[in-house]
């Protein structure tokens, strides 16, 4: 089983078109990966699907680096 | 069994297309790039002052009835989906009813769903049909977005334009529609509205269509899966039998999503919101249309049609044409 770093790099990779060597923890969506509002709404979805959670808007809003994803899926993975 | 079948389509596009530089020109802040980038839309239809609702469905109307080859006195049910009426009262489906010079006592009623207004009358249509009480119905999607929106907000004016679609539905002993579900969430209702009511002489509130994109986009592409899931679970067919996947037009990346969730490759879509926008209710049946038209939609083919939209409504119809 992959861990969650992993997981969530293969996401990004697979949302926003990247390699997954260029994709660094502190790696910014929008800044760094090229990603638009929508494509940051589709990563969301594509998270919430992998790891069958439901993130909310408003949290949702702050997840806009990989680390962050990491960290918001490490907090709320149903154990 | 009586099943309701698709006997001819019709739709209209009112005057020149409109492109995104064009909308520059007339003096709106934005970009054709930015517009492609985020929404797939290149041009769309605008209505100008003086046409109505019920001008478009008329002329969309006439080209399905010649497309079936019926008599209008044989159109015993009018459904106009549309959330743009040409009046308060009455209903657009009456104005069109008079329009084709209809006097036959038949039923005609508006639905508003919204951008699902097409699924909602489709599915409607369908039951009255299959129920025994009318056996040709003409269901039509009409829209003139261009008089709710508000022109100096950029995120919401480039995305929608005017046109009506129309289909003639007649009950037959093949199929047919084979499945159809509509759904609501209410609770959604602020996140794509035009809130303004007219009273006492005057609009009060907002008269113009406001819109939380990125609310409406993930909404938006969660049930449009969803729901074509639904009406293929329902008939119990695949995703791999459906040679054709028309769903609403509101924005291209909505459509990529929705299509790729069902594993439906981009080559069996047909998309018109390059060319039109966002037309409402109106989207589905102009898309049809026009892919029966150009031939690409023949006899025999399995199609699904979804559409999601303000409220929140969505809905699909499953259909053998």
């Amino acid at each position: 089983m992959e861990n969650i770093e992993q997981r969530v790099k293969k996401i990004v990779a697979e949302q926003l078109g990247v390699n997954e060597s260029e994709i660094k923890n502190e790696s910014s969506f929008v800044d760094d990966l090229g990603a638009d509002s929508l494509d940051t709404v589709e990563l969301v979805m594509a998270l919430e699907e992998e790891f069958e959670c439901e993130i909310p808007d408003d949290e949702a809003e702050k997840i806009t680096s990989v680390q962050q994803a990491i960290d918001y899926v490490s907090a709320h993975l149903k154990k | 069994m009586i099943y309701a079948l698709i006997a001819g389509t019709g739709s209209y596009l009112p005057g020149q297309p409109v492109s995104n530089s064009d909308l520059v020109a007339r003096g709106i802040d934005t970009s054709d790039e930015w517009v492609v980038e985020r929404t797939g839309i290149r041009a769309r239809h605008l209505a100008e002052a003086g046409t109505t609702a019920s001008d478009l469905a008329h002329q969309a109307s006439l080209r399905a009835i010649e497309a079936a080859g019926v008599a209008v006195d044989e159109i015993d049910l009018i459904i106009v989906a549309t959330s743009t009426p040409d009046f308060i009262f009455p209903s657009t489906a009456t104005l069109l009813q008079s329009k084709l010079g209809i006097r036959n006592s038949g039923a005609a009623f508006d639905v508003q769903a919204v951008c699902s207004g097409f699924a909602y009358a489709l599915s409607i249509a369908e039951k009255f049909i299959r129920s025994g009480s009318h056996s040709k119905a003409l269901v039509v999607g009409a829209e003139i977005f261009s008089r709710i929106l508000d022109w100096s907000d950029r995120g919401t004016c480039v995305l929608f334009g005017d046109g009506a679609g129309a289909v003639i539905l007649e009950a037959s002993d093949k199929p047919g529609i084979l499945a159809s579900a509509i759904h609501a969430d209410g609770s959604y209702n602020p996140i794509l509205c035009v809130p303004g009511s007219v009273a006492g002489g005057a609009v009060t509130g907002d008269p113009f269509l406001r819109m939380d994109g990125q609310a409406v986009f993930k909404f938006a592409v969660k049930v449009l899966g969803e729901v074509a899931g639904e009406v293929l679970g329902q008939a119990g067919i695949s995703a791999a039998e459906v040679n054709w996947l028309i769903p609403h037009q509101a924005n291209i990346r909505i459509i990529q999503a929705t299509a790729k969730r069902l594993g439906i490759p981009m080559e069996q879509v047909v998309t018109t919101v390059a060319e039109h926008g966002n037309t409402s209710a109106a989207s589905i049946p102009l898309a049809l249309d026009l892919a029966i038209r150009d031939g690409r939609v023949r006899r025999g083919d399995k199609i699904v049609l979804e559409g999601v939209g303000g409220g929140f409504t969505w809905g699909a119809v499953l259909l053998e044409y």
